[in-house]
């Protein structure tokens, strides 16, 4: 009965929470209202026997959508929201699809012939998906590893105001900086 | 609770994302609804893994992968905005149609 009452709950919230951020005018509102379902999400993650990867979704929004704030302060069209306006084009188009889709998927989920619960959980998820990533989905694990190192890399790269390339001119032959601003590297 | 009513609220979720990624001008807030849309597939793994496997890890497998995707995509996706706006001082998906340096 308590799991219903917590099921409906963050259901409904996760999902009225999705849909207002994209009606907020500020986007620094709409950056909270998007935390607050994902937070229902790692709430009903854990709602169903997983504690430590529903934490790990709750910490991991958190910090993520307050590192998202920032940026929305960056790139604000409205960031408090205090005159009316829209941020969509399209918008009856992109409503008609999501709306298309959304139908067609619960068409899917209510016809599908689900299987049977095969098994019953390991008494310790969380030790269980720790041995299956350093076990049989180890090659699962190495590949989020050097994924996640090559985004480090590449967001270093494509967020430093000059490269390599720009230092150097286009002959990448070159050995002394083209600097546009003499007392750099090129002196 | 049955796996349908939770799949149903992720298919919500998913939907509503593709909705904002569909229609949003500000390319941050386009981003927000890649993030809703992976929600839902989290929930929906995590559903599909109490209600149908239980016994196998994938379905939590599953979830570490789209947890990561999320990071990656936001912070490639922040790094490509902090370069298009340097470049072009653009920060809207319509005056970003053209991607040549």
């Amino acid at each position: 009965m308590l799991d219903d009452v917590i099921f409906w709950t963050l259901g409904v919230l996760a999902v009225a929470a999705g849909g207002m951020v994209f009606r907020f005018d500020s986007m620094a509102r709409a950056t909270y209202s998007l935390l607050l379902s994902l937070l229902c999400v790692g709430g009903l993650a854990i709602l169903l026997g997983l504690d430590y990867l529903g934490v790990v979704i709750v910490l991991m929004m958190t910090i993520e959508m307050a590192i998202m704030a920032v940026f929305m302060v960056m790139f604000m069209m409205n960031p408090a929201g205090l005159m009316p306006m829209s941020m969509l084009h399209n918008k009856r188009g992109g409503a008609a699809l999501c709306a298309g889709v959304f139908v067609l998927l619960v068409v899917g989920i209510v016809l599908a012939p689900w299987p049977e619960r095969a098994g019953r959980a390991d008494g310790d998820p969380t030790m269980a998906l720790g041995q299956s990533l350093m076990g049989p989905h180890m090659l699962t694990m190495m590949t989020l590893g050097f994924a996640l190192f090559t985004t480090i890399v590449a967001t270093v790269v494509l967020s430093t105001r000059r490269g390599r390339y720009d230092r150097l001119g286009d002959d990448l032959r070159a050995r002394h900086a083209d600097d546009p601003v003499r007392g750099g590297i090129g002196r | 609770m049955t796996l349908e009513l939770f799949l149903v609220v992720a298919v919500a979720l998913f939907s509503v994302g593709l909705f904002g990624a569909l229609t949003q001008q500000s390319i941050v807030m386009l981003m927000m609804g890649l993030e809703l849309m992976l929600g839902g597939i989290i929930l929906a793994a995590a559903a599909l893994w109490h209600y149908v496997a239980p016994a196998s890890t994938d379905g939590q497998v599953l979830i570490v992968l789209a947890v990561t995707v999320m990071a990656v995509e936001m912070a490639i996706g922040f790094a490509i905005v902090t370069a298009l706006f340097r470049a072009r001082e653009v920060d809207m998906t319509d005056e970003a149609a053209e991607l040549k340096g």
